[in-house]
């Protein structure tokens, strides 16, 4: 009985039964152990870790420079940003919008610093469903190569007050 | 010092008084915020059905954050000091250890989640349950959750009070019982995790209160973890206690092998904490071997724990019912299984929903890969409704159907509906939990007023599967929400009403 003293030899050999499934169980816990750093040199696509401390004052004028800079229209009230191909972009997350909407290219690479001005924020690429952090102060680096070209909604997906459900942004992929 | 025992008339035991009344309240106050926790949850279910779209956005909001705190933390451990007592005391035929501390463990408990769930009430800490600075509460709410925490610490305490009481004043020979033992691995679990929830809500209040400048977001994304995800190991430990207790309670079934069983907990306590790790592996900042590490061969020491369990319970279940008789090929032993039984039906549902729907979930969000489609969208919390819910809350609901006849001693007003209860509940619940990781595979965000995105700015549509997957969620959420009333009412009632029994 589970909820009585066991007898005197509880510690008797395990049945056999139940030394193959402990066996195989243990044989695909060290497999998929293993997987992880197999996978993360094998594999195409991985979290970024690149980050660096900022203050959400720095981001910002980084930012505003970038949009002023690279600028090319406006969608709903956002700037429309086209950033050069190989280059910076930058992707400011504040309560409730992401600034600016950008436009890239297909087969390109970019540098994707965001961060965020306030609260946590999420990080949410629609319909490809990627999905990442953004912390104030801190500035992360997400080195992206559009595959696909199409509009991309950027969700997010931390709550960061009452308006979180309206903070949608924009990326085109030409 | 008051120690008057009786003794159970059904198992035998030493009851002590003190203990008993201890238990009591404490699954007493469980099954309140139980309920308050279910009405939460019908509201803001009714609201992220998008055919239904109930609550305006700052209720929903408000009562997700109430849902959250009422259920993974009121109703979770104050049932989980009714089990610690009942497993340290009344197993080991033992007094409780200086009841009087206990006593002071519920009061500041009871004070904490009161004060947390009024001030959420008042609309001063729509935070959610993570609480992540910049955004702030009032400063009520770290303290509520800083008393709840001590309290819940001081009634682990006691726990281990007890079995050095129990044990020294040698009320048991030898080892003590599995289920015991699984209860203070939890307990350990329990006190490493309230220490974290300790390091970071006191700087946090103090930042609240404008003592503190600044609280860095990610370093308290870790500590926080430390506390928000171990604080739901502690529940998967108790859980699997409560499946031996179950087992035994229901079919008679006896731990196959007691060496494994042991191991298995001790290997929660080494490892199980470090699966908190999952939630931080798109964050800026940690290093991939940082995240290989954490989440790799430690977490699948503890994924092998599970696997031990969730072969040692099942099997004692088939080899005590083949005991009974029931050994003609390899399934008759299921049909002769006592269905009926409420306590045998939520086991069985709690097994499943937690390996298959909750646990095999949980283990792929270990992988950083894996984390990019799943990080926040609804995947997650189905996840842990799988686990919490489905695994943790019906394994808690069956051992209530035995703690009411046994500790309260009186005889269910409906035991028909008892019966129907955990099918309802638990049927429910998978759907629940699997429509909520159907959808969120197609990106849909957990804690989201809006969907459909009737206010932004640019629209997103979703796979318009995705509406059906939300019907699912709907209907789901009401049958578990009338299983979980049914559950609650019923044992009000009983414990109002019930016939007493000798």
């Amino acid at each position: 009985m589970s909820i009585s003293v066991p007898e005197t030899y509880w510690w008797k050999p395990v049945d056999r039964e139940e030394k193959i499934w402990v066996t195989v169980a243990l044989i695909w816990c060290i497999f998929i152990t293993l997987m992880m750093p197999y996978w993360h040199f094998t594999g195409k696509q991985n979290p970024p870790w690149e980050t660096y401390k900022i203050k959400p004052e720095q981001f910002e004028k980084l930012a505003a420079d970038f949009i002023a800079k690279h600028k090319v229209g406006e969608d709903n009230g956002i700037p429309v940003v086209e950033p050069p191909p190989g280059g910076d972009a930058f992707l400011v997350a504040s309560t409730w919008k992401f600034e600016p909407v950008l436009k890239l290219q297909k087969g390109q690479t970019y540098r994707l610093h965001v961060s965020s001005l306030d609260y946590q924020h999420g990080l949410s690429i629609f319909p490809i469903n990627m999905n990442f952090m953004i912390l104030p102060d801190y500035d992360y680096v997400l080195t992206i190569t559009p595959t696909e070209s199409g509009d991309y909604r950027i969700m997010c997906n931390e709550f960061c007050g009452i308006g979180h459900h309206n903070m949608v942004g924009k990326i085109t992929v030409t | 010092m008051n120690t008057s025992f009786r003794t159970c008339s059904v198992t035998g035991l030493k009851i002590h008084s003190e203990a008993e009344k201890l238990i009591k309240i404490n699954a007493v106050t469980s099954v309140v915020f139980l309920l308050v926790g279910g009405l939460m949850a019908i509201l803001i279910a009714m609201t992220r059905w998008p055919a239904v779209h109930l609550l305006p956005e700052d209720l929903f909001y408000r009562f997700l954050t109430l849902h959250a705190i009422a259920m993974l933390v009121a109703w979770i451990i104050f049932m989980e000091m009714a089990i610690l007592y009942f497993t340290s005391a009344v197993l080991l035929n033992s007094r409780l250890a200086v009841p009087k501390v206990a006593w002071l463990a519920y009061i500041l408990m009871i004070g904490g989640a009161g004060i947390v769930a009024v001030t959420i009430l008042l609309g001063k800490a729509d935070v959610m349950f993570t609480s992540y600075p910049p955004l702030q509460a009032d400063p009520m709410y770290y303290l509520g959750v800083i008393l709840f925490a001590v309290g819940a610490i001081l009634g682990c305490c006691v726990f281990f009070a007890t079995l050095i009481v129990a044990k020294s004043e040698k009320t048991y020979e030898g080892s003590l019982p599995l289920v015991t033992f699984g209860a203070a691995a939890a307990a350990i679990i329990a006190i490493i995790t309230l220490a974290h929830g300790a390091i970071i809500y006191v700087p946090t209040w103090l930042w609240s209160l404008g003592i503190i400048q600044h609280i860095d977001a990610p370093t308290y994304r870790l500590i926080f973890w430390g506390f928000g995800h171990s604080s739901q190991q502690i529940n998967v430990c108790a859980m699997i206690a409560v499946w031996y207790l179950l087992g035994t309670l229901t079919v008679g079934s006896k731990p196959i092998s007691q060496k494994l069983c042991r191991t298995a907990f001790v290997l929660y306590i080494l490892f199980i904490d470090i699966a908190s790790e999952h939630h931080l592996l798109v964050d800026p900042g940690l290093s991939p071997a940082h995240k290989s590490w954490n989440t790799g061969y430690f977490m699948h020491l503890a994924v092998l724990a599970s696997m031990i369990h969730a072969f040692a319970v099942p099997a004692s279940v088939e080899v005590a019912l083949r005991k009974k008789g029931y050994t003609k090929g390899l399934f008759e032993w299921l049909k002769g299984a006592p269905w009926g039984n409420p306590a045998f039906s939520s086991l069985v549902f709690s097994m499943v929903g937690f390996g298959f729907l909750g646990g095999i979930t949980g283990i792929t969000f270990g992988t950083e890969q894996l984390s990019i489609i799943s990080h926040n969208t609804w995947r997650i919390t189905g996840h842990f409704h799988g686990t919490v819910v489905a695994g943790t809350t019906m394994a808690f609901m069956g051992l209530t159907y035995y703690v009411i006849p046994l500790i309260f001693r009186r005889e269910y007003v409906a035991p028909k509906l008892a019966s129907a209860q955990p099918y309802l509940f638990g049927i429910g619940m998978f759907l629940v939990s699997f429509s909520m990781m159907f959808v969120g595979g197609f990106g849909v965000p957990r804690r989201h007023w809006d969907i459909t995105f009737t206010d932004a700015i640019f629209k997103v549509s979703f796979n318009p599967v995705v509406d059906i997957g939300m019907a699912v969620f709907g209907i789901g959420a009401i049958l578990a929400v009338v299983g979980g009333a049914i559950f609650c009412l019923q044992a009000v009632a009983t414990l109002l009403m019930g016939r007493k029994l000798a």
